[in-house]
């Protein structure tokens, strides 16, 4: 504030603009950084794996996928045992786990008294809290010797019946397919509930008003209006549900049984993707290694698939809300 | 027949409500079975040998190495996730709202959100264990560092989504208010913007140590384990998860015993802190509102 005339001023200003603009540009390219290595986080995941299982994916190409037999002493390694072990836990675990969260969903939006919903939602939103170490413990010391009581009477009912009666033939171990797909079930429920009670309640409240007034009962507005206008958020939940009893590790290493079996009987032991990676990992050397790191290539990819095909059913309806 | 059609619609309507009440109790009758045998299981073998011993004594032994690596290696993840996700987080809000790479970060964060965590810690394994191994010739090969980088990973996807999710949530007049003034971008964004959500962000950090205290499965082979306290970095590391996973496998009940202590502490710290978000995170809502 000197006798100085502007230009000097000017001159500071621009000085001072052009230094902002400089600063801007590196903190934009900086955060710019930051957000790239999420995509370098998924793509590092994809390359590394695929690039420690080249040994054996070298070796045996395609047919490691198809071939059943997985032996260390004879440095043999096929893939069919732990995929076959993997869907079929998942599938399992979504067959158990989808008509339950949709009941605990329809319950949450449409049954409870509004005093109720908000501690039995949270409550139901622990269960996906819970450390998966802690459902692989409680699966083994209480919930297998529980299984092990109940399925003589699978055995002894749906056992003779013709069709599926082969699923439950064998001894009452407790371990096993089925028991690992229950648990799964119990682990991948809240998450599937939550997605199914957002968008449950994203339904426009005139909509169902409307059908009500026709006089439809509650049951009827669920199953003819809500569920059909909120039909592919709630695929969505189910395939990310899906996503996570495909790679869900711990939970269902220990009530597996790890064995490389392929039998029709769920009430056999079995082995899956991550119990093999988790169980053989720090003993395994060389080609073994390899073979496990190939099966969590194959994992990602599989899981990157279902939750790819998840988040797109889920952003049909963010879609349709926005317009 | 008339009525015929109305007994049925509202016996259907009842069924209906009832397998849904139904299915509610079956999801907490499972939450209250898991939680009350994991309380009853871990206060039984609770005591002071936990927390003093180190997991070299065996059934003797505690659980102390195991949890000072555990908090050591959740700390340090913190330390590598928070900033970068936050740095992401802002990018996503801040930068690119409409843009098209923006929304396939977000979707592939997402999708990172729910990747199989067993997965990231053979990415760790393959680059970070490896090459470390083979630098040093054996010397330095599992180690606390790779364990806290996998834990990172999958804090990441967390704090990147609640950061951006916050940030949205700010008022655009806040931004409007503070660009009039002449203030560059940055400057908002780090003294106007993130200080406006810092405790949303704080709560996402939070949720990201929840999720990734809890996580074993990526350490088995990024930090192993080790029977003995260690405080380097560049050492094998014991961690709570893996001790549990270990002692569960060991035939022994006296090693169950202090595989169900360590599992109490781990849900007790989990679950306390989802419910302490969730209520931080219900409240901030309100106040937005």
């Amino acid at each position: 504030m000197t006798a100085s005339s502007t230009k000097p001023a000017t001159r500071d200003t621009d000085r001072r603009s052009r230094r902002d603009a400089r600063h801007d540009a590196l903190f934009r390219r900086v955060l710019l950084f930051c957000a790239l290595l999420v995509l370098a986080a998924l793509l590092g995941a994809a390359l590394s794996t695929l690039w420690g299982g080249r040994e054996v994916l070298l070796k045996d190409g395609f047919n490691f996928l198809t071939r059943s037999d997985w032996n260390p002493v004879t440095d043999t390694y096929g893939a069919l045992a732990p995929i076959f072990g993997t869907l079929v836990t998942a599938i399992i675990a979504i067959v158990l786990a989808v008509p339950v969260s949709f009941g605990i969903a329809l319950f949450l939006t449409e049954i409870a008294p509004s005093w109720m919903r908000g501690p039995v939602a949270t409550a139901i939103e622990l269960l996906a809290a819970i450390p998966s170490i802690i459902y692989g413990m409680w699966g083994l010391f209480v919930f297998v010797p529980f299984m092990s009581t109940v399925e003589p009477y699978l055995s002894s009912t749906l056992g003779k019946l013709p069709v599926v009666g082969a699923l439950f033939q064998g001894p009452p171990l407790g371990l096993g397919i089925l028991t690992a797909g229950i648990v799964l079930a119990v682990m991948i429920l809240p998450f599937i509930a939550s997605v199914m009670r957002e968008v449950f309640r994203t339904v426009p409240a005139r909509l169902k008003e409307s059908a009500y007034a026709l006089g439809s009962t509650t049951w009827e507005v669920v199953w003819d209006i809500v569920l059909p206008y909120t039909r592919s958020a709630v695929i969505g939940g189910i395939f990310l549900g899906l996503g996570r009893a495909l790679g869900e590790t711990m939970a269902v290493t220990f009530v597996l049984g790890n064995s490389y079996n392929i039998t029709s009987s769920l009430l056999m032991p079995g082995t899956s993707i991550a119990s093999s990676i988790a169980n053989e990992f720090n003993e395994a050397v060389g080609l073994h290694r390899s073979a496990l790191i190939a099966l969590g290539f194959l994992l990602f990819v599989v899981t990157f698939v279902v939750l790819l095909i998840a988040r797109l059913m889920l952003r049909r309806l963010e879609r349709r809300e926005g317009s | 027949m008339a009525i015929n059609i109305y007994t049925r619609r509202s016996a259907a309507n009842i069924l209906a409500m009832l397998l849904g009440g139904i299915a509610t109790v079956i999801g907490l009758v499972f939450l209250a079975w898991i939680l009350w045998v994991t309380l009853k299981n871990g206060f039984s073998a609770l005591n002071l040998n936990l927390f003093t011993k180190i997991t070299a004594y065996g059934s003797d032994g505690g659980l102390a190495n195991a949890i000072v690596g555990s908090v050591g290696m959740d700390l340090l993840a913190l330390l590598i996730c928070a900033p970068i996700g936050v740095m992401a987080g802002t990018y996503l809000a801040e930068y690119a709202t409409r843009s098209k790479l923006g929304a396939t970060i977000r979707f592939l964060n997402d999708i990172l959100l729910s990747a199989p965590s067993i997965v990231l810690g053979l990415f760790v394994y393959v680059i970070i264990v490896v090459p470390m191994s083979n630098m040093t010739n054996g010397a330095v090969s599992f180690s606390g560092l790779a364990g806290s980088i996998a834990l990172a990973l999958i804090g990441l996807p967390v704090i990147v989504r609640t950061t951006d999710e916050m940030l949205q949530l700010v008022p655009g007049t806040l931004r409007e208010a503070a660009l009039s003034l002449g203030i560059p971008q940055w400057k908002l964004t780090v003294q106007v913007l993130i200080r406006a959500a810092t405790s949303g962000i704080l709560t996402g950090v939070l949720l990201a140590l929840a999720r990734l205290a809890g996580e074993t499965a990526p350490l088995l082979f990024t930090a192993f384990g080790n029977n003995f306290m260690t405080y380097s970095p560049l050492a094998k590391t014991a961690s709570l998860p893996v001790a549990i996973y270990q002692y569960t496998n060991d035939p022994s009940p006296a090693m169950h015993a202090i595989a169900w202590a360590g599992a109490l502490l781990i849900t007790l710290f989990v679950l306390t802190l989802s419910l302490l978000t969730r209520l931080f995170f219900a409240r901030k809502k309100v106040s937005y509102e």
